[in-house]
């Protein structure tokens, strides 16, 4: 008895570390980046155009940033949709069980590969073939980006694609093939419908975690805190901003302070791509009576 | 289960030797952290009863540990700023500096460039954006592809002081998060200018003379070369035991051949 009761309250501390971590971290966000919008303002912080933090006077616009990050997450979702997307159907609907066997591990092998490495395989192979093929002046661009981003969230998209597809109950199926639609028509028709918001669900965690990387888009994207204009030339993310100055930073500048400020916007969007992700699951749920 | 346990404790244990028991803490700059590490190495050797930590993290984290006190030695490529002398002032620490290497900050461009020679004015309108075609600095024509470090850099504060006269880089520069990432990119970039520490140059990319001056050892130290940085290690107040044995360690012959093998120039 006294076992079970200490097991209960250890596992009873686990649950409510992770809410002590979030509320640890947005405190430390807040305090340490709502300084910044005092200095400069909410507006000009935002939509600012000129990020040249360390000159005198500094400058914290982090609207190129911003536009970079959407930028490399959209294009990264065009690679991503269709690559997770399409693995996910050709895995639950056409494949054998030895192709399966086989197929899932490698893609969920794709999601344990370290970010760094993305990095290198994009700086060292990706990028040097995109100044060629487009030839441009140099490959570290957003495109560059969005490709390396799009591979990497392609787990993320197909493993949750796959869960919904499968989740999609026999009874339907059996009674599109009952009505005389074949394989073809029940797969659009009936089984995409059917499993649409699990497979929203998956695309949208996708796009959160396209653009809360770090590490890859450092690396590729060439870091030009320019107003994106194009596909085809170096942008700078607001990940990839905050990781490459932290270091650097004297701690309590405004400088210091500006970088929090990014991350509380990245927070802030990545929590809104996560209720939305949260939100359109739970109807999905509803819907194929699955409960909550 | 209980094996599980006995990693946490192990884990534990490692997390608070790190604290509890080491003799000397290092933490900063990255640029400084290969003498550091190697300066380290070599000292422990010597003198076993002495345990020292090094860390990296930048010249910003090396001076704040320091004055957080969470640090022995900040190592910094740059010299602490006014903010954080402040900062040291209210906590009441005294920031000393060691200059405890030399560090030429090489211009290069990618070895299939015609052009190997650059007046610093030029390297200076390069990247303020005044030039912007290789034609107009006498090489066959194209785009220059400026490449820089992120503004918040060590490197990139020296370069900006010696170079640019604090002058603003172009925005649509490329910003490199590291010397070896702008020597890659500079290596794999046709149009491509850069600068890196002289201790990352390599057969891949071509260094240029500047104002005719070949950037090497001697010319950093001989004062000639113009693009020449000194590297830091700061101290609270004057160094005493431990700590001021390693500083001395560094600044000894010794260790100053140390600093030399990982390719910055030793001080004579």
């Amino acid at each position: 008895m006294l076992k079970e009761k200490i097991y209960k309250s250890v596992f009873l501390v686990l649950a409510f570390a992770s809410l002590l971590f979030l509320v640890g971290i947005m405190v430390v966000l807040f305090l340490n980046g709502l300084p910044i919008f005092k200095e400069t303002g909410v507006f000009n912080f935002l939509f600012g155009r000129d990020w040249y933090p360390t000159y005198e006077p500094p400058e914290f616009g982090i609207l190129p940033l911003a536009l970079a990050s959407l930028m490399v997450t959209f294009g990264a979702l065009l690679v991503c949709v269709p690559l997770g997307v399409g693995s996910a159907l050709y895995l639950n609907e056409l494949a054998g069980h030895r192709q399966k066997a086989i197929l899932k591990p490698i893609i969920e092998i794709l999601a344990g590969i370290p970010s760094i490495v993305f990095g290198f395989f994009g700086m060292l192979i990706v990028a040097p073939l995109v100044q060629r093929i487009f030839n441009l002046p140099v490959g570290l661009t957003a495109f560059t980006g969005s490709i390396i981003l799009g591979i990497m969230a392609v787990p993320t998209v197909c493993s949750i694609s796959e869960d919904a597809l499968s989740y999609v109950p026999k009874s339907f199926r059996e009674a599109s093939l009952a009505l005389g639609a074949n394989r073809w028509q029940t797969l659009i028709k009936v089984v995409i419908p059917a499993a649409g918001s699990g497979i929203s669900t998956g695309i949208i965690l996708g796009m959160s975690r396209a653009v809360g990387e770090t590490m890859t888009v450092l690396m590729v994207t060439g870091g030009a805190a320019v107003m994106p204009k194009s596909f085809f030339i170096p942008v700078r993310p607001m990940t990839s901003t905050i990781a490459a100055e932290m270091g650097e930073a004297v701690v309590g500048s405004s400088h210091f302070h500006a970088l929090f400020g990014i991350g509380l916007v990245l927070f802030v969007i990545t929590l809104i791509f996560n209720i939305i992700a949260e939100m359109i699951s739970r109807r999905f749920r509803v819907k194929l009576g699955l409960g909550r | 289960m209980k094996k599980i346990m006995y990693i946490l404790a192990g884990l534990a244990l490692m997390l608070f030797a790190g604290n509890a028991f080491a003799g000397v803490t290092i933490k900063g700059s990255t640029t400084v952290l290969p003498i550091a590490q190697a300066a380290a190495e070599e000292f422990m050797d010597q003198n076993p009863e002495i345990d020292i930590s090094v860390q990296g993290g930048g010249s910003g984290v090396g001076i704040s540990s320091l004055i957080d006190g969470t640090c022995d030695i900040g190592d910094a490529s740059r010299a602490i700023k006014e903010q954080e002398l402040k900062q040291a002032a209210n906590k009441g620490i005294k920031p000393k500096a060691h200059v405890v290497a030399m560090d030429g900050i090489a211009v290069i461009v990618n070895s299939g460039n015609g052009v190997g020679n650059l007046k610093i004015e030029q390297i200076k309108d390069i990247y303020t954006g005044k030039i912007s075609d290789w034609s107009q600095v006498g090489g066959t024509g194209g785009k220059i592809v400026v490449i820089s470090r992120d503004s918040s850099s060590g490197t990139y504060e020296a370069f900006n002081e010696l170079a640019l006269k604090k002058e603003k880089v172009r925005n649509d520069a490329l910003l490199s998060a590291s010397n070896q990432a702008v020597v890659t990119t500079v290596a794999k970039t046709r149009g491509a200018i850069g600068y890196a520490g002289l201790g990352y140059l390599s057969e891949e990319v071509k260094a240029l003379t500047v104002n005719g001056i070949e950037c090497s050892k001697d010319t950093v130290l001989s004062g000639e070369y113009p693009l020449a940085r000194p590297l830091f290690m700061y101290t609270n107040g004057k160094p005493s035991g431990d700590v001021k044995s390693f500083i001395d360690f560094v600044l000894s012959a010794e260790g100053q051949i140390i600093v030399e093998e990982q390719g910055f120039v030793g001080l004579k």
